[in-house]
């Protein structure tokens, strides 16, 4: 049974669905055509590339890093996914022409995202740069990389095969919205029931008792930055695929939404304590307001402003929560 | 102006809790113009609390204050600066950053006009006041730059900035040179002639004997004796600071001790900042099974880096060798350490030991995940299955498995802290202060459970500060100071008097060249 002190902290976990909840019902009274299955689906599909980054910052976060890169990272594999399928590699010296399918270009731009993910895990363990810097810098050399490839232009026609993965459906649910939802259900099981994941708290809640207990705490982090740098490339793939094109901005200012979600959703940026079902609701909120507010037809400049209100609020409570605990 | 040997600052029946704790116990003291009052006394004997209290750190004590013989209670330690007393800690609080005169005037700048800071007033003011002290240096030198021992005439410059008339100086020559200790001393000789009085804590006693005009000797948060330097003797003084109450305490029944678990040899650690000292110098030591083998130590003797040295905290800098079962062990992380054998439950329970966010039964199991795994997976129910059983065994007092550690008492949560290194089934346990700060019940039930462990065959070494806890519990006792290995006890042969005499630092001089 649950006695009062367990529904109060079942009520303080859970405000941020409270939150959601009186949201969805504020909108589908005050705007028309909010509460419509097109609108459901058009939501999930704007918030799904915003879940799979969120879902890494949130790992990131959990061991009281930080990673602002992930929008650079997004746009730099986006590009080489596009630019492999349409130019392919050649190489002159040995007149050699390398064409790649969807598969192959794919994986490519996944190992980048992932290569420069261990990058800022090097910088930030072995060589002691502070993880807002170190991913700071990756913001820049990414975007600045990803201008030089493509040339400062977008890399468009890029083939059906390609196209389809971010386009099309299955079993008439968006591909990306299945592709966010796996992700998240694996970024679950992984926190909650492997060593792995119980290695991410503790390394952020106490990272000198983790090292005692014989963690491996430079592995640990810098697996987080290569997830992180991973999941932002599959990013990229959905964001190229579904614009059959790869654009030198695309994902700009992204790594703020995705903090957003997250400590919308609970989770403590000095690390230790969140969750990924938490990054889900805040990824949730910022969607349905940004729906709401759209079609109620509130000036976009308004938007932004109210955005940063509602984040505000959420740590507000977050705060006064958890002092009420100690 | 305050006339020499009246005594300028007074606690009278100050008693202090912490908690459940009674830190300080109807303490006293007298401080006199002009005289160097030393205070001495254990670890844990209350003397950095009295001096907390001395200098408005803790507002929230039982007794009297008595500055020139008016009560006073000072609000925050700015206060009782501007009253006349100063504190100087051990580890000094200037900001390296700043140049030697904004220090001095740190917070009290003198300002022009226009409201901005009066650079040159400021430099001229503390240039005289260095010059006073006899401290070479530009009051536009930054802090960073100057040694240890220049900070450290830099800071009692500072209390003099205030027109100090009692100055706290908690350890003032653990990190300096000897050349600096007697610059210190003559410093302190020309501020007695100028009326200030002192406060002098130190646990050497060549040093307190050269330059204390009285001594007094704290023992478990009371004031057990006061006296003229000339009136008492070094046999004396170790007389009053031990003969502590061992009433309370469980004793440890002889073992027939097994075959030898941890043999170590030689075993040092330079010190990180000063080349060619060391923290830990060549101290060699072997534990049998089924025993427990006592370290004592005053603070700064190198017990918890002995400690961490073993462990592999310090693989890259360290030297000596490690024996585990007859066999030599590498061990280049805490990782390898525990595989093994070794647990090390340290010294800050919150600090090193626990991750207060984390679940009791998430404690318990994190240094031994792979008994909960099942492919790849963490078993939930393993897991309860693990900790319920510690809980239990080591009665831990918990609501639930999953009650978040930071909710326990001090005393569980060093349980929860034992119930983890217990669960990685270790041959050798290394215990770090295990009783610190936890409750009389919660101490005994620790000294039962190490009993318990050494009935069922695991080798203990137990660091501790509190002798009547080393000589109940241990069955051989060595005593560390300075880094290096001073005495070695067998329980009959231990006394309170002969192990302090080995723990108290040797001399000024500290031979650490040799």
């Amino acid at each position: 049974m649950l006695d009062r002190k367990d529904y109060k902290n079942l009520l303080a976990k859970s405000h941020s669905l409270i939150a959601l909840l009186l949201m969805v019902l504020a909108f589908s009274l005050l705007a028309d055509g909010f509460l419509s299955r097109d609108n459901f689906w058009t939501i999930m599909r704007q918030i799904s590339v915003n879940l799979c980054i969120s879902v890494g910052m949130t790992l990131v976060i959990l061991t009281g890093g930080i990673d602002l890169s992930v929008g650079s990272i997004l746009a730099l594999s986006g590009a080489i996914m596009a630019g492999l399928l349409q130019r392919g590699t050649e190489l002159e010296a040995v007149n050699l022409y390398i064409g790649y399918g969807a598969p192959a270009a794919i994986a490519v731009g996944l190992f980048v995202g992932a290569s420069l993910g261990w990058f800022n895990g090097v910088m930030v363990t072995r060589f002691r740069v502070p993880p807002f810097i170190a991913t700071l810098a990756m913001l820049t050399i990414a975007r600045g990389l990803t201008k030089l490839y493509t040339g400062g232009e977008a890399i468009t026609g890029l083939g059906q095969v390609f196209v389809g993965i971010g386009s099309g459906r299955l079993l008439g649910i968006p591909n990306q919205f299945w592709i966010a939802a796996g992700i998240v259900l694996i970024a679950i099981v992984l926190l909650r029931k492997t060593r792995f994941g119980r290695y991410v708290y503790a390394v952020g809640g106490n990272e000198e008792a983790a090292k005692l207990s014989g963690l491996n705490v430079a592995r640990v982090k810098r697996m987080v930055y290569i997830i992180s740098g991973t999941l932002a490339a599959v990013g990229g793939l959905i964001v190229t695929s579904r614009l059959n094109s790869a654009t030198p901005i695309a994902g700009e200012g992204l790594e703020l939404d995705s903090i957003a979600a997250v400590v919308i959703g609970g989770t403590s940026l000095s690390g230790g304590r969140g969750s990924v079902q938490g990054t889900v609701l805040g990824a949730l909120i910022i969607g349905v307001l940004n729906s709401g507010l759209v079609i109620m037809g509130v000036d976009p400049f308004w938007q932004q402003v109210i955005k940063g209100f509602v984040i505000l609020l959420a740590v507000v409570i977050d705060r006064f929560h958890s002092k009420e605990q100690q | 102006m305050t006339e020499h040997d009246e005594i300028v600052l007074a606690a009278q029946g100050v008693t202090k809790r912490f908690g459940g704790v009674k830190a300080l116990d109807e303490a006293r003291l007298e401080v006199r113009a002009g005289q160097v009052t030393a205070v001495m006394g254990e670890n844990g004997a209350g003397k950095s609390t009295l001096m907390k209290v001395l200098a408005g750190v803790y507002q929230d004590y039982e007794g009297h204050i008595l500055l020139s013989g008016h009560e006073v209670v000072f609000a925050n330690p700015r206060q009782a600066q501007e009253q006349g007393v100063t504190i100087i800690h051990q580890e000094l609080n200037l900001i390296p950053n700043l140049s030697v005169a904004e220090n001095l005037f740190l917070g009290r700048e003198f300002l022009n006009g226009l409201g901005l800071i009066d650079s040159r007033r400021m430099r001229r003011a503390a240039a005289a006041l260095l010059h006073r002290l006899d401290l070479d240096v530009d009051p536009r030198t930054r802090v960073s730059t100057l040694r240890v021992g220049q900070q450290q005439v830099l800071e009692i410059a500072r209390a003099l900035a205030l027109s100090a008339r009692v100055i706290i100086m908690d350890e003032p020559t653990s990190a300096i040179s000897d050349r600096e200790v007697d610059v210190l001393f003559g410093l302190i000789d020309a501020l007695k002639r100028e009326g200030v009085a002192i406060v002098y804590i130190s646990h050497k006693m060549d040093e307190v004997f050269r330059i204390a005009d009285q001594i007094t000797v704290m023992r478990d948060g009371r004031t057990v004796g006061s006296a003229a330097r000339a009136q008492l003797s070094h046999d004396e003084v170790v007389r009053m600071m031990v003969g502590r109450d061992l009433k309370d305490f469980f004793v440890q029944t002889e073992t027939a001790h097994g075959a030898e678990v941890l043999r170590v040899e030689k075993v040092c650690l330079p010190h990180p900042d000063r080349s060619g000292d060391f923290l830990v110098k060549d101290v060699s030591f072997s534990v049998a099974r089924g025993e427990v083998l006592g370290l004592f130590g005053l603070m700064g003797a190198g017990r918890s880096e002995l400690f961490e040295t073993i462990f592999g905290l310090h693989a890259k800098t360290s030297c000596g060798r490690v024996f585990v079962e007859g066999r030599e062990i590498q061990v280049a992380s805490c990782a390898e350490a525990i595989a093994t054998g070794l647990a090390l439950v340290p010294e800050d329970r919150k600090r090193q030991g626990l991750v207060m966010n984390m679940s009791v039964a998430a404690s318990i199991s994190l240094a031994s995940l792979g008994r909960i795994e099942r492919f790849g997976f963490l078993s939930d129910r393993l897991e309860r299955v693990l900790a319920g059983d510690y809980v239990h065994r080591l009665n831990i007092r918990t609501a639930t498995l999953g009650q978040s550690v930071k909710h326990l008492s001090g005393g569980n949560q060093q349980k929860v802290v034992l119930a983890k290194w217990l669960a990685t089934r270790p041959r050798v346990l290394l215990l770090d202060e295990p009783t610190r700060g936890i409750d009389v019940n919660a101490k005994n039930q620790i000294y039962q459970l190490i009993h318990e462990l050494t009935q069922a065959g695991l080798a203990i070494v137990m660091i501790s500060s509190e002798m009547p806890e080393i000589m109940a519990i241990a069955h051989r006792i060595i005593v560390l100071s300075e880094g290096r290995q001073t005495a070695e006890f067998s329980r009959a042969e231990a006394t309170e008097e002969s192990i302090l005499k080995a723990a108290l630092p040797r001399s000024l001089a500290g031979d650490t060249k040799s």
